[in-house]
């Protein structure tokens, strides 16, 4: 696609505190079109905190944030959706007693228009837009492999097709950056493998992604640039084989297990 | 494969079914009137006005998840509305098919009101917020007698026109080609129209981008917020939609009865409407309309029939009936509660999902 390698995210001075928590601080990075960029680091690091001043959900106490070469507004997490950022959560939100489908169809609400007139109305516009949305999730459910649960209830699925559906909900947003938030959690070696694939199609289609992930074979193999965090603060940023063997790395990780 | 033949032998089963439905529905007022008289063909059409509010607080309870403990100050205020519009309290006399948009408009307006400040609040809080609320439109129409009176305070309204037609008033017996139909009968015709109308507005609504958003709230606000839904937005609509339904409802309330006072709107109607949604089946269109006509019509069976019950039993009322009556109500919303946790006829979603926390 094209753009490929232009600058996506640039995040300038990012950090936000909690009373005297200061999970993030002056964390500045840039993410680039077409790449997977890994943020890894210990338990508590701030990543999770990162993306949530990424999609709105927190506001940075300071810093910018500048998308596809204008500002991110601040704590307007539909707007960040709008703008093409969409996420997962590291513990999975779902919409659990809506089925599947519905899921994904939610996700394509931020790129549809009816209104209540024309819910009411069910006009030739309106039936238009529900046949493609119902289409566009139909895809979603193939592409991540849970069509055969379309109908079931989001909170039966089982943990890996959750996660799985949160990724597909996610998309329907057609989003330039996907942000996930540790999706390989409580997988096992085979899920694990098949969300590799999926990531690595995703970005083939010309998606954005942002990873967070404590699974170090995953990120190695995955990423095209990792940023590692330790106590709120960016402590390194390269490719995969250098970061691996960066003495600042080993000792936060080291740290951290050893504290 | 799609089995074509079961899918036409359904579709007449269905066809049959809303056939007989409609007939039923078309013969009510006549049955009953036959079997039970003028008494309960009022309630009847009472029932009709409930199940529109029922409806419409379901938009805020069931889809949304929005715990609304005012939800009667919007029947309060399409009631109002028309009552002074229509009445000789001003002197005003507007026809009823300006009168109505007008109050869904205005009831939609002091949803948006209502929903504006509560829109941080969840559960508990939310429900006592809007408590408040109800309970403020409520003082304020026994209060507003003065220095202005524009209420006429705790008297209420009187001599409100009854909803008419041009010429044709619905107060009076009409008459169709030399056919007489008395007033209930063509109130209640008047109100299953609305109520049908309410029920399809509804239905197209559960079913399009805006009542998927509504459900995705109920269910996780924060992961709504990430798929691009404008929470406040959307909520303020469940908020506005509800309201003008109860608007409407209001409205028909001051025409039928001719009278409004502060009193109809009190908390109790509002816990009872809330009732009706949770006990009949929370976000299930089907099911909110019988847990509206059940709890129009059960206390009223209790009413006319505990005195007499009594005598028969015992040879003297021994229980005040009114007191009775309400006493046989709580048990009913108790043991319906108990058997049936996600209500008499609930959502395919919500049965799941109490079958799964049983589990
Ligand atoms: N809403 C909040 N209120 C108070 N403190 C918070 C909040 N969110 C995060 N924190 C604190 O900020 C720090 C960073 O947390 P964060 O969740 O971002 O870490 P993380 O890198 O995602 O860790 P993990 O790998 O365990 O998910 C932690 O000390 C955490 O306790
Ligand atoms: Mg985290």
């Amino acid at each position: 696609m094209s753009g490929v390698g232009e600058i996506l995210l640039e995040a300038k001075n990012i950090g936000k505190h909690f009373g005297g928590v200061r999970a993030l601080r002056d964390v500045s990075l840039t993410i680039r079109r077409g790449e997977i960029y890994g943020l890894i680091g210990p338990n508590g690091a701030g990543k999770t905190t990162f993306f949530n001043c990424l999609t709105g959900l927190y506001t940075p106490n300071g810093g910018e944030l500048m998308f596809d070469g204008k500002k991110l507004q601040a704590s307007a997490p539909h707007k960040a959706a709008q703008r093409g950022i969409a996420r997962t959560f590291q513990n999975i939100r779902l919409f659990g007693n809506m089925t599947a489908m519905e899921n994904i169809m939610v996700g394509r609400h931020v790129r549809t228009r009816t209104g209540v007139i024309g819910a009411v109305l069910r006009d030739a516009r309106t039936r238009a837009e529900e046949a493609a949305i119902r289409r566009r999730a139909e895809e979603l459910l193939h592409y991540v492999d849970i069509a055969d649960r379309a109908d079931d209830l989001a909170r039966n699925l089982s943990y890996g097709d959750q996660r799985r559906l949160e990724i597909a909900r996610a998309l329907a947003t057609d989003p330039q950056l996907l942000a996930l938030d540790e999706p390989a959690a409580g997988m096992n070696g085979t899920e694990t493998e098949e969300l590799r694939v999926l990531i690595e199609g995703i970005r083939n289609d010309g998606v954005t992604v942002l990873l967070i992930e404590h699974d170090v074979k995953l990120v190695m193999g995955l990423c095209d640039r990792v940023a590692v965090l330790d106590y709120g603060a960016k402590i390194c940023e390269d490719v995969p084989a250098v970061v691996q063997h960066d003495p600042r790395v080993i000792e936060a990780y080291l740290g951290g297990a050893v504290a | 494969m799609i089995d074509f033949a079961a899918l036409k032998r359904d579709r007449r089963a269905a066809l049959a079914a809303t056939a007989g439905l409609g007939v039923l529905l078309a013969l009510a007022p006549f049955l009953i009137g036959a079997a039970a008289g003028a008494t309960w063909l009022r309630i009847l059409d009472f029932a009709l006005l409930y199940i529109m509010l029922a409806l419409g607080l379901n938009i805020v309870v069931g889809f949304a998840g929005l715990l609304d403990m005012g939800y009667i100050a919007f029947y309060g205020v399409g009631a109002y509305l028309y009552a002074l519009l229509a009445s000789p309290h001003f002197g005003l006399h507007w026809p009823v098919w300006a009168i109505l948009p007008t109050g869904a408009l205005v009831a939609g307006l002091f949803g948006v009101l209502l929903g504006a400040p509560t829109l941080r609040l969840r559960g508990d809080y939310l429900a006592i917020v809007t408590l408040g609320f109800g309970e403020i439109i409520r003082i304020f129409l026994n209060n507003l007698n003065a220095p202005i009176n524009i209420t006429n305070g705790p008297q209420g309204i009187s001599g409100i026109d009854p909803i008419h037609f041009g010429s044709v008033s619905l107060a009076k017996p009409i008459d169709i080609f030399g056919f007489s139909l008395p007033s209930l009968h063509a109130y209640y015709y008047l109100f299953l129209l609305l109520a049908l109308g309410i029920v399809f507005v509804t239905i197209r609504l559960e079913n399009s981008r805006i009542g998927r958003a509504w459900v995705a709230i109920r269910e996780d606000e924060i992961a709504a917020k990430a798929c691009g839904i404008n929470t406040r937005n959307i909520k303020l609509l469940a908020f506005a939609m509800g309201a003008s339904f109860g608007g409407v409802a209001g409205g028909l309330f001051a025409g039928f009865q001719a009278f409004v006072s502060p009193e109809s709107f009190s908390l109790m109607e509002s816990v009872m409407v809330l009732c009706m949604v949770v006990l009949g089946g929370m976000g299930n269109i089907f099911g909110v309309i019988l847990g509206g006509a059940l709890l129009t019509i059960l206390p009223e069976v209790f009413r006319h029939s505990a005195g007499p019950v009594q005598q028969a039993i015992f040879g003297k009322v021994l229980l005040d009936p009114e007191a009775l009556r309400m006493l046989l109500f709580g048990l009913a919303l108790i043991v319906v509660m108990l058997y049936r946790p996600a209500g008499l006829w609930p959502s395919t979603r919500r049965r799941q999902e109490f079958k799964g926390s049983a589990a």
